[in-house]
């Protein structure tokens, strides 16, 4: 163990960094890193539904869906969290505010998920579906096996930028009294005035993540990348 | 009659005001080639969409051998798994292999084994010529060799029939070639086949029937010597002298319009 209290604070012109914040910062980054991967995979799951849903859905299916999307992405985030946090109560729903913050930060990036997930699905040429159809393939089966694994390498850009969104929105859980980065940095902050040391600190933080990420899911993509879909391989399609 | 795969009977289809098919009635029997040919918006590419219901007939019926792919309850994606489909602008998915190509039927629809599913598509990836590009994806092939991957795919599911849509009109002519000879191997093997093609030479040289068709209807219909030679049809006359013209002078059809 790293004994952070005994350590001496870093001096920067006026500036003075104390050691002592970084286990507090660690465990406020942890909740911040558990709540975007969970909110994120609830997204990922509930928008890539809603999504084929939207495309191949008929009836009540494509319009639930739809006024889901009309709604989460018509209304604000915070008042989403609220809605949740502070309204299900009144309904015998009572969830702490790790789970509010996960379901309300989860149900939002589900419906844009699900338009970034529904643009690469109809992305892919009409002849694809019509081929799978021609081999003797289900509708379903031709979603699963030759629709999605060509939408979701196209998806990958936009869903990153998503990734990163949710890093960063991620903060307003501080509202529901939960101690994510955001929130640690505040009570911090607050007990010792350092306001510019403290939140500069915790921006390098952010930053340090976004980059990170956007590192990872750039090898991703390039890992998954077949020639002739999306980008930049049009260029290899011709040689 | 058993030896009838394909009985096609008073087929109609409408968009909207437009009667895109009028009443189409052809028989094919096994081992026969039978090619299809017509101005363009004739309805050809939608009369072989209807046979395996890709598109759905307002009316009509279609028998693969004893089954009625129009009748209730059919299992349809059982018949098209017995219907070979080749498209003119091949529609390989674009995510796998050749060779995951081909595979891809055999494994998720007709649910064989791995082992055995590679070792027919490699068979039939040799028989198209390809087995040397079966870890190429269709970006890195060229249109001709596409379009031969996408003949594998349809062999390798065994079908009773094949059908084949305009399947060099997007091929530059150096590659038709290549494709008219997988075809016409194809035809000599007995394989039962519609073909909707201008490829006057393949029709010469493997057609049973050729098929005129216009507006909706087929005009006429006989042995590819007889239509070239003494079309009864004044119209038939006119589209045969036509591309035979072009065939002829060496211009690929696409250039007709
Ligand atoms: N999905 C559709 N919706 C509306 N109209 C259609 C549709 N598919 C085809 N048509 C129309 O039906 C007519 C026949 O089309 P079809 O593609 O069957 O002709 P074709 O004989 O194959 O022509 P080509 O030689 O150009 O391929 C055309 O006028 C076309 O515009
Ligand atoms: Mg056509």
């Amino acid at each position: 163990m790293i004994p952070w209290e005994e350590l001496e604070p870093l001096r920067l012109g006026s500036l003075k960094f104390d050691p002592a914040w970084l286990p507090q910062l660690g465990r406020g980054l942890l909740t911040t890193l558990e709540i975007t991967a969970l909110c994120i995979a609830l997204g990922a799951v509930l928008g890539l539904t809603l999504a084929v849903l939207r495309v191949y859905g008929r009836g009540p299916l494509y319009w639930l869906s739809s006024l889901y999307v009309q709604f989460f992405r018509g209304t604000p985030l915070l008042v989403q969290l609220f809605m949740v946090y502070y309204g299900l109560p009144s309904w015998g729903i009572v969830l702490s505010p790790f789970a509010s913050s996960v379901l309300a930060l989860g149900l939002n990036t589900a419906a844009y998920q699900a338009e970034y997930f529904r643009g690469a699905i109809q992305a892919i040429p009409q002849g694809q579906m019509l081929a799978a159809r021609a081999l003797g393939m289900s509708r379903w089966l031709a979603v699963r096996s030759i629709i999605l694994p060509q939408a979701l390498r196209l998806v990958i850009p936009p869903w990153s930028n998503e990734l990163i969104l949710m890093l960063k929105y991620s903060s307003i859980v501080y509202f529901v009294t939960l101690m994510d980065l955001m929130g640690t940095a505040k009570r911090i902050a607050a007990s010792n005035f350092r306001n510019v040391e403290v939140f500069l600190l915790v921006a390098l933080i952010y930053l340090g993540l976004v980059v990170a990420i956007s590192a990872l899911l750039r090898r991703l993509e390039r890992r998954v990348r077949v020639p002739g879909l999306g980008g930049g391989a049009e260029a290899e399609a011709h040689h | 009659m058993s030896d009838v795969v394909l009985r096609v009977e008073d087929l109609h289809k409408r968009y909207g005001r437009e009667e895109v098919l009028r009443g189409v009635s052809f028989t094919v029997r096994r081992g026969e080639v039978k090619v299809i040919l017509g101005p363009s918006g004739t309805g050809k590419s939608t009369l072989l969409r209807c046979i395996t219901r890709l598109t759905e007939p307002d009316r009509g019926r279609v028998w693969l051998e004893d089954v009625e792919v129009t009748g209730r309850g059919v299992d349809l994606n059982r018949v098209r798994a017995s219907i070979g489909f080749v498209f003119q602008d091949f529609n390989l998915f674009t995510h796998l292999t050749a060779l995951d190509n081909v595979r891809i039927g055999l494994l998720k629809v007709k649910k064989l084994p791995k082992d055995r599913a590679t070792r027919i598509a490699m068979e039939q990836l040799e028989r198209v010529g390809l087995a040397h590009k079966a870890a190429a994806y269709p970006a890195e092939l060229s249109g001709g060799q596409q379009q031969r991957v996408a003949i594998a795919r349809a062999l390798a599911m065994q079908p009773k029939l094949m059908l084949f849509d305009e399947p060099t009109s997007a091929l530059d002519p150096e590659l038709t070639g290549e494709v008219l000879d997988v075809m016409t191997q194809l035809a000599r093997d007995g394989m039962t086949m519609v073909v909707v093609s201008h490829e006057v030479g393949f029709a010469r040289a493997a057609a049973d029937e050729l098929i005129f068709m216009e507006g909706g209807r087929i005009v006429e219909q006989g042995p590819p010597e007889a239509l070239f030679t003494r079309p009864q049809h004044p119209r038939t006359a006119q589209f045969l002298k036509k591309i035979t013209a072009l065939y002829e002078g060496g211009g690929a059809l696409k250039d007709e319009r």
